[in-house]
């Protein structure tokens, strides 16, 4: 059974000035979700990618085609799909443990409880020792660890996460990209992931969905047939290499043809 | 000196004073060479002599509270109305729409342009001075605190969102501690514009008030009460300035964070 359905959905901007043409981000696709599925959608920047994490958290609106989550369709943002920014979004006046806590205190449950849940997350989140630091007093990378906490302790149907890690640097990515599968591989919560890294892409991944250049449509679907629990070391072997080989073959392709 | 490099507490505090020093010893250096008439300009120690001759046997006590208490009524008034409505204005753009182009004018309208009107109207009691101080706070502050609503991170609205608040969860969880920050320091900013104007309300129909001393001393060519009623302005300014800061300073600390 499908958790998440996105049945022909499109999304067209209308023109931002008067008269001005709209803006067709996404010609309508169809993507089926798996339960405890981790599907990362590649794609250049600008292919739309973006506005179908939008569309699923609820964000924007579909011009066309509708979202089911377990077979309901959505409306509007809800608890029910944790989101993790591509910029910082952890409120600046609260602590870490608070940031973590918002959506336990938004459903009403007693603050001992809360102070449970955010202790389990700072645990496995490494964030040990911050509990009561701001977000401004934390790096970027600590920052991502806190927001994904934050998703997380909602206890959401599906993680979205939109380019969570395209502001850090490369050895701290590495490293959350790690943090992150070891938590999939330990409570296999379903996770939509949007990057433009397709290293990234397919060291997460049981599914790759390849978009193309704007307007953004699917252009091919590409398993990840690696075993887990995966290695760093696992984006060496030749398996990894082949794939990398293939989508970069593909993105090229869509990469050039946004420039003409 | 290098850009943008701040510089120690100490050296923060020698600078300050000292320019305070060089103001008074020019002033000093002007009325004693007698570059300066005496009528015109009293000396430094002769404004600090008459000032103290003020609060000890002229009872200028009830004038600088009469004048505060004005401030701070019309003040809290205005801030009173001002910041709710311009949280909702902020807020809601329909709200925004119906308001801000009306506030937008009556913000131009100088409020000592009111008094003529505000004697006609309420008398010269204390209803017109604290009317003035509300006219001249209140349409600042609402545009003031609707631009700080209305620049709330739509990241954060959007986190929120996401993390399961209503409409009304935003407002209270983001919108408001977002903008508090800035809108303690908006009302410190149009507190020191309430300042501005009690003189101006006080220098017509009052029978006491700092403005009041001021407008009597003119009769009697009383430079040095008169100076000596500006520097109490000044520091009574200065003192709310600071208490203001500071409270912004431990109710926000976050903000404060680099």
């Amino acid at each position: 059974m499908s958790r998440l359905s996105i049945r022909h959905v499109g999304k067209t901007f209308p023109g931002l000035r008067r008269h001005a043409a709209p803006t067709e981000a996404l010609r309508p696709v169809n993507l089926d979700i798996a339960d405890n599925d981790f599907i990362t959608v590649l794609g250049p920047s600008g292919c739309g990618k973006s506005t179908l994490l939008r569309l699923v958290a609820g964000l924007e609106e579909p011009s066309t085609g509708e979202i089911l989550l377990d077979d309901a369709p959505i409306s509007g943002p809800g608890a029910d799909r944790g989101v993790v920014f591509q910029s910082y979004t952890l409120f600046p006046w609260l602590t870490v443990r608070q940031n973590i806590c918002f959506g336990l205190r938004e459903k009403g449950m007693a603050m001992a409880e809360q102070r449970d849940v955010a202790d389990r997350f700072i645990a496995r989140m490494g964030l040990g020792g911050f509990e009561d630091h701001y977000p401004k007093q934390l790096s970027g990378g600590m920052q991502q660890r806190v927001a994904i906490a934050r998703a997380l302790a909602n206890d959401p149907k599906i993680l979205l996460l939109d380019e969570p890690f395209g502001a850090l640097d490369n050895q701290t990515r590495l490293l959350m990209q790690e943090l992150l599968l070891g938590i999939w591989e330990a409570a296999r919560t379903t996770v939509l992931f949007v990057t433009h890294d397709i290293d990234e892409a397919i060291f997460m991944a049981n599914r790759v969905v390849v978009f193309s250049g704007r307007p953004g449509r699917i252009k091919c679907e590409v398993a990840t047939d690696l075993p887990h629990p995966r290695h760093y070391t696992i984006k060496t072997s030749p398996e990894f290499m082949a794939l990398k080989a293939r989508l970069t073959e593909e993105i090229r392709v869509e990469a050039l043809a946004a420039q003409r | 000196m290098k850009l943008l490099v701040p510089v120690t507490r100490e050296r923060r505090i020698a600078l300050g004073v000292a320019f305070f020093v060089g103001f008074v010893a020019l002033w000093f250096l002007l009325t004693w060479s007698g570059a300066v008439p005496r009528h015109f300009l009293a000396s430094p120690w002769q404004t600090l002599q008459s000032g103290w001759d003020l609060f000890a046997t002229q009872g200028f006590v009830y004038d600088v509270g009469m004048t505060i208490w004005r401030v701070v009524g019309g003040f809290v008034l205005a801030a009173l109305i001002g910041v709710p409505l311009g949280i909702a204005m902020g807020a809601y753009k329909p709200i925004e729409a119906f308001f801000e182009p009306f506030v937008s004018f009556a913000r131009y309208l100088p409020a000592s342009a009111f008094i003529p009107l505000l004697i006609l109207w309420v008398g010269i009691g204390e209803a017109q001075k604290l009317t003035v101080i509300f006219i001249g706070c209140f349409f600042q502050l609402t545009l003031m605190v609707t631009m700080i609503v209305s620049g709330t991170r739509r990241d954060l609205v959007e986190a929120a969102y996401t993390l399961g608040c209503s409409d009304r969860g935003v407002v209270r969880r983001v919108l408001l501690p977002g903008a508090a920050p800035e809108i303690a320091e908006a009302l410190r900013q149009v507190l020191g514009l309430g300042w501005t104007y009690i003189i101006v309300a006080e220098l017509i129909g009052a029978s006491s008030g700092i403005g009041h001393m001021i407008t009597d001393s003119q009769a009697l060519m009383a430079t040095d009460h008169i100076i000596a009623g500006i520097v109490v302005i000044g520091l009574v300014g200065l003192t709310s300035d600071l208490l203001f800061k500071k409270a912004n300073q431990r109710l926000f600390a976050w903000s404060f964070l680099r």
